[in-house]
């Protein structure tokens, strides 16, 4: 287990985020911001915090739970647990900045998009994420990142949040029952699979130091 | 919390199981707020309504849920079927599981058709009503309206009044109701009340008069014509004047209580209109509250692959 961020460092790529989003979009009069459920909807709610205490206006927040739009649905064995989604504002005309804790295969994403659409039609959506893990299934990008992080798929990208889990941290964890995990000490860091390479003959050179002249 | 395969009635389900049903249906009355009132979230699904037993609401219901998640639905009904020719249930079953489909709702007027057909079928079942049994997802809907306005079932006090021998409504009702803890009384002419019902846990009156203040929730069920026909009270006017629901009698229930129907009403019989329509009277959020119950049983039988 590794501790990627801490809570300062969430912080601040939080409030890097803040300033990004206003720039880019030049101002917050269209704002509002859906997050995904559990996470994604708190750190929503701190990024629109931060950005009333900047630009002082309030943007609307909803949040999204996307697990009547999963595509698993028939995969996994038990129905999963339906918390609801919140969304009060009206959508048309806005621009929406979707905020999740960590962006892996962009599946959710997928899922919250289109959850999203049934609520109208949006200017925009734009995607913030805390976590950038990579190995996408989709062709999806988060506009916004706190942080890239190469991971292997058998790692766990852990995001703790205050207000669930009583600190603010992510961690990195080895998924136990993965076989490359075994045998390993747990305090060991995580695997980084690199892309192998075919191995080539390298031809050695030996390098002849010149000769000194021995006049 | 994997649940069974089939919903056939409230009397094997445990308080969370019970909750676990309502705070889903909770969640979709959102869904149903919605400009689109539809997810995704049962697509490919196919359900099949089986009503060996008239019904408008039930049916109607059922064939809303499934739509509002995206399953596709077939509605087959007594008239259309091939009861009528003489097909046994057993050989309706085989060719359902022929057809291959997910989910099968089924009302019979036989007690226990639908645990047969659970029991014989691969697809979930989920039972609309099998005789004088059970009807779960109507004690489910009541459970829910009554939560909304009360919170708690904690010291809820409930009295059922009506053919409570004739009533699967009133048993899934007395079955759930003792699980989350409320207490339950029933009112009724003799004739009316079955034997042994006080082994339910329910107190049993036969004046209504006497105890109609002191509950949270009065709720009345519907009297069939036929049985009047069969000796088991003199006359409609006479049940009137002794169980009816009056304004007479709304004015001395508790306040803040509510007043329930499972539906179809017979106005001027077991509820009068002024009653049936007065602010204190639920029966519309009930049958409203009834389609996201029904997405609620429908999602967790179908969402997920049953081990």
């Amino acid at each position: 287990m590794k501790k990627i961020m801490e809570e300062s460092d969430i912080r601040r790529a939080l409030i890097r985020i803040v300033h990004e989003i206003i720039e880019h979009n030049r101002g917050t009069k269209k704002l509002a911001f859906i997050g995904i459920k559990r996470r994604g909807d708190i750190i929503a709610r701190r990024i629109a915090e931060r950005i009333k205490a900047n630009e002082g206006l309030t943007v609307p927040i909803g949040a999204l739970d996307i697990n009547l739009y999963r595509d698993d649905l028939q995969l996994i064995s038990d129905a999963p647990i339906v918390e609801g989604t919140d969304i009060n504002f009206d959508v048309n005309k806005r621009i929406i900045v979707l905020v999740d804790d960590v962006l892996y295969t962009g599946r959710t994403i997928r899922a919250a998009i289109e959850e999203i659409l049934d609520f109208g039609r949006p200017m925009a959506i734009q995607l913030a994420v805390l976590i950038d893990r990579g190995h996408r299934e989709l062709p999806i990008q988060a506009d916004y990142v706190g942080k890239k992080l190469p991971t292997a798929k058998h790692e766990i990208v852990d995001v703790r949040i205050k207000e669930l889990d009583g600190e603010d941290c992510v961690l990195l964890q080895a998924d136990l029952k993965h076989k490359s995990s075994k045998n390993r000490p747990a305090n060991a860091p995580p695997r980084i699979q690199m892309p192998r390479q075919p191995r080539q003959k390298v031809k050695q050179l030996t390098i002849e130091s010149p000769k000194k002249d021995e006049s | 919390m994997n649940p069974k395969k089939d919903l056939v009635g409230i009397e094997k389900l445990t308080a969370p199981e019970i909750c676990q049903y309502l705070d889903l249906a909770d969640n979709f009355l959102e869904v149903l707020a919605r400009p689109i009132p539809i997810v995704p979230a049962l697509r490919g699904k196919t359900i099949l309504t089986l009503f060996f037993e008239a019904s408008t609401r039930t049916q109607i219901s059922f064939s809303i849920a499934a739509k509002r998640l995206s399953a596709d639905i077939v509605n087959f009904s007594q008239t259309a079927s091939s009861v009528k020719k003489g097909e046994t249930l057993l050989d309706t079953a085989r060719n359902i599981e022929a057809m291959k489909v997910d989910g099968v709702v089924i009302r019979h007027s036989a007690p226990g058709s639908a645990l047969f057909l659970g029991q014989r079928l691969e697809a979930f079942v989920v039972n609309a009503g099998d005789g004088a049994h059970e009807h779960p997802t109507q004690a489910l809907l009541d459970f829910m309206t009554m939560r909304q306005h009360f919170k708690s079932f904690d010291k809820l006090r409930v009295l059922i009044i009506g053919d409570i021998t004739h009533s699967r409504v009133a048993r899934s009702n007395i079955f759930g109701l003792r699980t989350l803890g409320a207490r339950v009384a029933i009112c009724a002419p003799p004739t009316l009340i079955p034997l042994e019902i006080d082994r339910l846990g329910v107190e049993v009156f036969y004046d209504l008069d006497g105890i109609i203040g002191e509950y949270d929730v009065v709720m009345a069920l519907r009297i069939q014509l036929e049985r009047q026909q069969a000796g088991l009270f003199p006359s409609v006017r006479e049940y009137r004047a002794c169980y009816g629901l009056t304004a007479e009698r709304l004015r001395r229930m508790k306040p803040r209580s509510i007043i329930m129907h499972p539906g179809p009403t017979n106005r001027g019989v077991e509820i009068d209109p002024e009653v049936a329509d007065s602010t204190r009277s639920v029966i519309l959020e009930q049958v409203k509250n009834g389609v996201a119950l029904r997405m609620a049983v429908l999602f967790i039988h179908a969402g997920g692959k049953i081990e």
